[in-house]
Formats: C-alpha cells, sequence, structure tokens
C-alpha cells in the first residue's frame, strides 16, 4: 500500500525517470534530509541524555513521592545498584566515583540540542506536510473500521512487505505521535520542573505534578517509556530488515523503488 | 537525495550567514546583558551558559517557592561535611563568639560582623528546600539577614558584578551575580527552624541561596568580596565547584 500524496512524488519520479540514465535511487528519497539529520543528531542526545542520567541517578538510586525526600525519610522504592555517594545507605561495600558534575553539563547540554533539534523537527513537520502525510493516520485508518483492519493487520511480528517501507503504518504512528507529543513533552516538563529557579519563575509547573521529588520521579518513569520506545523500535527496524531501513535513514536510499 | 538547485544553494547560503551573524549578535548582547557564567569556556559552555541566559531572564525578580511550617521536614538532613579546620575548632570551642564576616573589595565601607552584630540587622525568615544536585532534599526555616540589607550597610560600588563568598574551609568559596545577591531571599543565615543554625547545616553562618541548588549555599562563610573581575578569583570560573567539575550556575 504506497502513500497517497507524498508517495505520489517518488512515484511519478521512477516511472518517468526509470527510462533515462538517472537511477531510482538518485531521485527517490526515503527520509528528507532534515528527517534524516534530525533524527541521529537526535539518537545521540538520547543517548548521551540516558548515560548521564543514569549516573545522575547513581548518586542517589532513592525515589520519593510529593515534596521532599533523602536518606531519613521512607522511599517510594530504591534501585538495587551501588551508588557514587557514601551518604546513601546501599547495602553495597563500596562507593561508586562520582560523575554527576559531567554528567550534569552533558545532560542539560544534550537537553538543549535536543530541544532545538525537536521544535526544528515539529516546525518543518507542520509546514512541508510530514505530520499531515507522514505521522497522523492514513486517510483509509481513520475510520474506525479502517483504524481497528490496519490495528490488526500489523499485530504480530510478522516482516512487513517491502512496499511498506516508503510509508509509516498506523501503529507505527501512533508510536511516533505518542512519543513526539507526549513523551518528550513530558521528560521536558518533568525535568524543568526539578530546576529551583524554573520553578521560582513558574511554580505551577511543580505543583501541578505534585512536589519537586514527584517530578523526578515521574522523570525518571517518562525516561523508562522512552527507552522502551527505543527497544522496540530498534526491535521493529531488525525486524524489517536492519541495514536497508538505517541505509534508509542515513543516506535517504530505500533498498527497492516505492511502489514495488 | 536532495538535488541542489541554484535556489536552494542560495536559501541555504543566506540562512547560514543569518544564522552564523545571529549567533554573533546573540553573543554581543549575552556578553553585554551578564548572561554569559564565568564557566562558559570548554565543551560544555554552550550548555551552560544557555541554561545560565535564560534562567536569568525570566527569574531576575522570581521568588523561590515558600512551604507552610507543616511542611518543615522532621529531620533536616545534615549532609556530610569534610573535617573542619582548627581554627573552625577553636572558634566553635568558644560558641562562635569571635566568629567575623569580613565584607571588601568593591565595597565603600568595608566592615567585618559578628554574628550578633548581624542579628542587629532586620531578621528575616523563609520556610525554603535545600535541593541537592544528587536528588535528596529538604524543607527547612531559615533565618537570617537579608544580604542585601548587608551590602547596603557597606555601600556596594555601583561596578560590582559578583558576590564572591568564601568558608573558613577554605577548598570552598564561590559567587553569585548580583540579582542573586540583591534577591529578597538571599540571606546571611544564622538560625533554623527557631534556633541556631547547627554546624551540620551550616552554622555559624551560611549563604542561603534558595534558587540555586544546595551546593551554591556555602556553609561556615567567614569573608564577601564585590569584583568586577570574576576571573581574579581561584582559576577564573566563578567559584570551587567548576575546578571541581561542577556548574557554577547551579538554578537547575
Amino acid at each position: 500500500m504506497a502513500r497517497t500524496e507524498s508517495a505520489a512524488a517518488p512515484l511519478a519520479a521512477s516511472g518517468q525517470t526509470s527510462a533515462s540514465s538517472v537511477p531510482v535511487a538518485a531521485v527517490a528519497s526515503r527520509h528528507s534530509l532534515l528527517v534524516r539529520v534530525t533524527h541521529w543528531i537526535t539518537t545521540l542526545c538520547f543517548f548521551a541524555l540516558l548515560i548521564t542520567g543514569a549516573e545522575i541517578v547513581a548518586s542517589h538510586p532513592r525515589f520519593y513521592w510529593g515534596e521532599t525526600g533523602n536518606v531519613l525519610t521512607t522511599p517510594l522504592f530504591k534501585i538495587p545498584i551501588p551508588s557514587s555517594r557514601a551518604l546513601v545507605p546501599t547495602g553495597y561495600g563500596y562507593v561508586l566515583p562520582d560523575q554527576n558534575g559531567w554528567s550534569r553539563y552533558l545532560h542539560f547540554q544534550s537537553a538543549w540540542i535536543v530541544i532545538l533539534t525537536g521544535l526544528l523537527y515539529i516546525l518543518s513537520a507542520f509546514f512541508t506536510g510530514h505530520l499531515r502525510d507522514d505521522l497522523l493516520p492514513a486517510k483509509p485508518d481513520r475510520s474506525l473500521r479502517g483504524f481497528a483492519a490496519a490495528i490488526a493487520a500489523h499485530s504480530g511480528f510478522k516482516r512487513p512487505p517491502e512496499a511498506e517501507a516508503w510509508s509509516y503504518n498506523l501503529p507505527q504512528r501512533l508510536a511516533y505521535l505518542f512519543v513526539i507529543f507526549v513523551l518528550f513533552p513530558l521528560v521536558i516538563w518533568t525535568g524543568l520542573a526539578m530546576s529551583p529557579s524554573f520553578v521560582s519563575a513558574f511554580p505551577f509547573t511543580v505543583n501541578l505534578l505534585g512536589g519537586q521529588q514527584s517530578a523526578r520521579t515521574l522523570h525518571f518513569f517518562v525516561s523508562l517509556a522512552l527507552v522502551l520506545f527505543l527497544l522496540v523500535h530498534v526491535g521493529m527496524v531488525f525486524l524489517a530488515g536492519f541495514w536497508s531501513r538505517t541505509r534508509a535513514m542515513i543516506s535517504g536510499r530505500a533498498a527497492t523503488p516505492p511502489g514495488n | 537525495m536532495s538535488r541542489f538547485s541554484r535556489r536552494k544553494l542560495i536559501t541555504t547560503g543566506l540562512a547560514a550567514t543569518a544564522g552564523a551573524a545571529g549567533l554573533g549578535v546573540a553573543a554581543r548582547l549575552a556578553q553585554k546583558y551578564g548572561l554569559v557564567p564565568p564557566d562558559h569556556g570548554g565543551i560544555f559552555g554552550l550548555g551552560e551558559t544557555l541554561n545560565y541566559a535564560s534562567q536569568r531572564l525570566v527569574t531576575v525578580h522570581s521568588l523561590a517557592r515558600e512551604f507552610r511550617p507543616s511542611q518543615i521536614s522532621k529531620r533536616p538532613l545534615a549532609n556530610e561535611i569534610p573535617p573542619l579546620p582548627d581554627a573552625f575548632k577553636r572558634l566553635q570551642a568558644e560558641g562562635f563568639a569571635d566568629w567575623r564576616l569580613t565584607i571588601d573589595g568593591l565595597v565603600d565601607r568595608p566592615a567585618s560582623f559578628s554574628i550578633p552584630q548581624l542579628k542587629s540587622f532586620p531578621s528575616r525568615s523563609q520556610i525554603t528546600m535545600v535541593q541537592c544536585e544528587e536528588g535528596w532534599s529538604y524543607i527547612a526555616e531559615w533565618i537570617g539577614a537579608p544580604l542585601h540589607h548587608v551590602l547596603d550597610a557597606v555601600g556596594v560600588q555601583p561596578h560590582a558584578k559578583y558576590v564572591v563568598y568564601f568558608s573558613i574551609d577554605s577548598n570552598w568559596w564561590d559567587s553569585i551575580d548580583m540579582a542573586d545577591a540583591l534577591h529578597p531571599q538571599t540571606f546571611l543565615t544564622y538560625g533554623m527552624n527557631g534556633g541556631d543554625l547547627p554546624v551540620g547545616n551550616g552554622g555559624p553562618l551560611r549563604l542561603r541561596v534558595p534558587r540555586q541548588l544546595g551546593y551554591k549555599s556555602v556553609k561556615f562563610i567567614n569573608h564577601l568580596t564585590l569584583t568586577d573581575d570574576i576571573k581574579r578569583f581561584g582559576k577564573g570560573l566563578g567559584s570551587a565547584s567548576p575546578e571541581g567539575g561542577y556548574a557554577w550556575y547551579a538554578g537547575i
């Protein structure tokens, strides 16, 4: 099933120019340059945020609910890892080296880069039609029946037909929309709600979450949700053909011309 | 593959030039309005400058959240402190009667205050949170003299840009910009939860900067200097924290 509007362009291009000497792959691009560049910047930042986030958690692997929490109060839960601070009773007989300094620097720098990259992506997605054509459910899937059929068709770990390499299917679109418009905003919000300076200007951002420690705990869970997305995403790429899909996200070239 | 038409090339070139020029102008403006932190060099300078500049722009007059008395933590956690110097122990043995806070630098009337003298300034209290960069926190009532009252008494010269503050533990010093120094919640804190400030929480004197993380609220303060040239202190990064790998600005 080819995409309606946006697939038409590469389809026409491949149909019209295949007789000439221009190779198909040189004309059709699976992912636009902007999507490819923002995808890999986001990937890089995400790993930086994940690693530094884990390092910061290791300095206090206990989570709380409400405004305050420390080693003298009861945690909501603990993560059974050693800590980089002697202050935290972990049951391990050793203390990890302190990595918080550079971790915090890199965490915020990556956050800035990924937020600016995300804004560029969202703005361009609005203006180029990427959002309408590639991310919102395709026209046939917008009815209740079509929606249910598309979900049913994509349940189970079947290798998708090559024709689908030229568009996102419905569960894929929903997952991307959820990540872009729910998880990313939430992880930014819960992150900023931990900043004493930010909440001095915008106290409702932390009050709505139930307190500063609640914000920290929620930040942790939203990050876990993003990691879960990453695992499923990479798993699906493997299922669909790791090299062809990864190459499409690097060079823009797909294994097969569109419409085949 | 995207094809490069001449039009695309020209618009891309123009956009890149405008972007570079914009960054240049932004850097100039940031410098002019004091939005560049002392530790802006190095590979994390971009993130640090964005943190400080953006937060400074929206928080010049904002107040740290204050809490109800019922929200005060039952046990205010006294974080681990390194072994204190003998000079501290001698003063402690005498109940800190001889503790002095010296204020010098770009002031009209350099002075030295005892704790009772600091207590003679209008006393204020705030119920605010101490948040450690590690992730833990507690709420306490902090009692002290707002720093701006004390600065008024010594007469800050108009070109002062930073207040540098030193602990009796010589490894420990920091600085804040004038927006934080003159902020109504920045206290020279000598009391906590109705009593004297315990040594574990920074007694006899701690500078509380409640809009930043706990490590900015340096304990055992005995010296303040006003300066317009932060580069003169330590390695020129604004505080001992960047020398240990931690950001000078701790609003986040």
